[in-house]
């Protein structure tokens, strides 16, 4: 996910990296994993302690003001968890399109490009 | 494509959610999918959250996902229409001789058929379906990913930034990076060829490669006829494990 400051809200690092942050660590399906005391406080992550707990690489642009903070490496694979990550995209119009939305039903999601 | 095996497995309870994936943006993406008139969510990524959030590295992918939210499936290769017996290829005229080259080297590649029967035996038996897997399995088989793939996805997604910010020497030295760091991400490989030799006019997305008599601006290490020849088409997809 990209960010522009290391330090954030829960809500906003909880939606872009599929992670939730709750007082037994972070958490993404039923597996947990330990944080420092002072990786989370009043609402704000230390994107930085959290990172390194996580094994994600945090890579900086300088000059743009940006880093990008990269997927989790402590399981070894992309899915640490069956537990579908919420998708959160747009449409072609802009609209908001939210993948839980469609609890309920069966979900095929194809991934294309044009080129 | 999509479309027509949607209308045949929405009325058994399966939805279709088709994702673009273009750090070019959703206008990029437009005339496909006004082409296809989806009935289904048709979205835009055009920072690669599917690699990121799923593991996606080429496509067409397809993932799963049961009613209560578990992925069934991981991300593997999905085509739309069924088996079909492979046709030499013949070279177009009026193509520039690369095109007609990239156009040979794909007519190799072969995508698994038996995704559409695959995909209607969940559609219709659920979580009774033998290619619906248990969660073990899912995590099992979700794509390996150490730290420097890991490195080489948060490049990838620097790139797409300052791509849309209009940062394109910026971008390409992420997508290098990205490259290097994640070599198997033929998306990340793609996405940054598709947008490096603009002066191809239509076949812009598509040439993938340097144009002739000037490989010296070539921004890449490697491009996709060298790539794919290297390793062979018929390698270009993985098998599906059904």
């Amino acid at each position: 996910m990209l960010l522009e400051r290391l330090r954030m809200p829960v809500e906003d690092f909880e939606a872009g990296t599929g992670w939730s942050l709750k007082p037994q660590g972070a958490c993404r399906g039923e597996v947990c994993v330990p944080l420092p005391s002072a990786a989370v406080d009043d609402g704000q992550v230390d994107v930085t302690a959290v990172a390194e707990r996580l094994g994600m690489p945090l890579v900086e642009e300088a000059d743009a003001g940006l880093w990008a903070l990269g997927p989790e490496t402590l399981s070894g694979h992309a899915l640490p968890s069956a537990e579908a990550p919420e998708l959160v995209l747009p449409d072609l119009d802009g609209n908001e399109f939210r993948l839980s939305s469609l609890r309920g039903q069966k979900v095929v999601i194809v991934s294309w490009a044009p080129y | 494509m999509w479309q027509a095996l949607r209308s045949e497995l929405q009325p058994l309870g399966l939805e279709v959610v088709t994702v673009g994936i273009d750090a070019a943006g959703a206008e990029a993406c437009r005339p496909f999918i006004e082409a296809a008139q989806p009935e289904h969510p048709s979205l835009i990524d055009t920072t690669h959250r599917m690699s990121e959030l799923f593991g996606v590295i080429n496509i067409p992918n397809g993932v799963w996902i049961d009613e209560q939210g578990m992925i069934t499936r991981p991300v593997e290769p999905a085509s739309p229409h069924p088996p079909s017996d492979a046709r030499p290829f013949q070279p177009m005229e009026g193509l520039p001789d690369h095109m007609n080259e990239v156009l040979d080297e794909a007519s190799r590649i072969r995508v698994d058929g038996r995704y559409v029967e695959m995909l209607r035996d969940w559609a219709e038996r659920g979580a009774e379906s033998r290619y619906a897997l248990r969660p073990d399995e899912v995590v099992e088989r979700s794509r390996p990913r150490d730290r420097a793939n890991a490195e080489g996805q948060a490049n990838l997604e620097l790139g797409a930034a300052l791509w849309a910010r209009g940062d394109e020497r910026g971008a390409e030295r992420h997508w290098r990076e990205a490259h290097r760091l994640d070599p198997m991400n033929f998306t990340a490989k793609r996405q940054a060829w598709s947008l490096a030799v603009p002066d191809a006019g239509d076949f812009a997305r598509y040439w993938q490669g340097p144009l002739p008599g000037r490989e010296d601006e070539w921004p890449y290490a490697t491009d996709w006829l060298s790539e794919v020849r290297s390793f062979g088409a018929e390698h270009y997809y993985p098998p599906i494990d059904a």
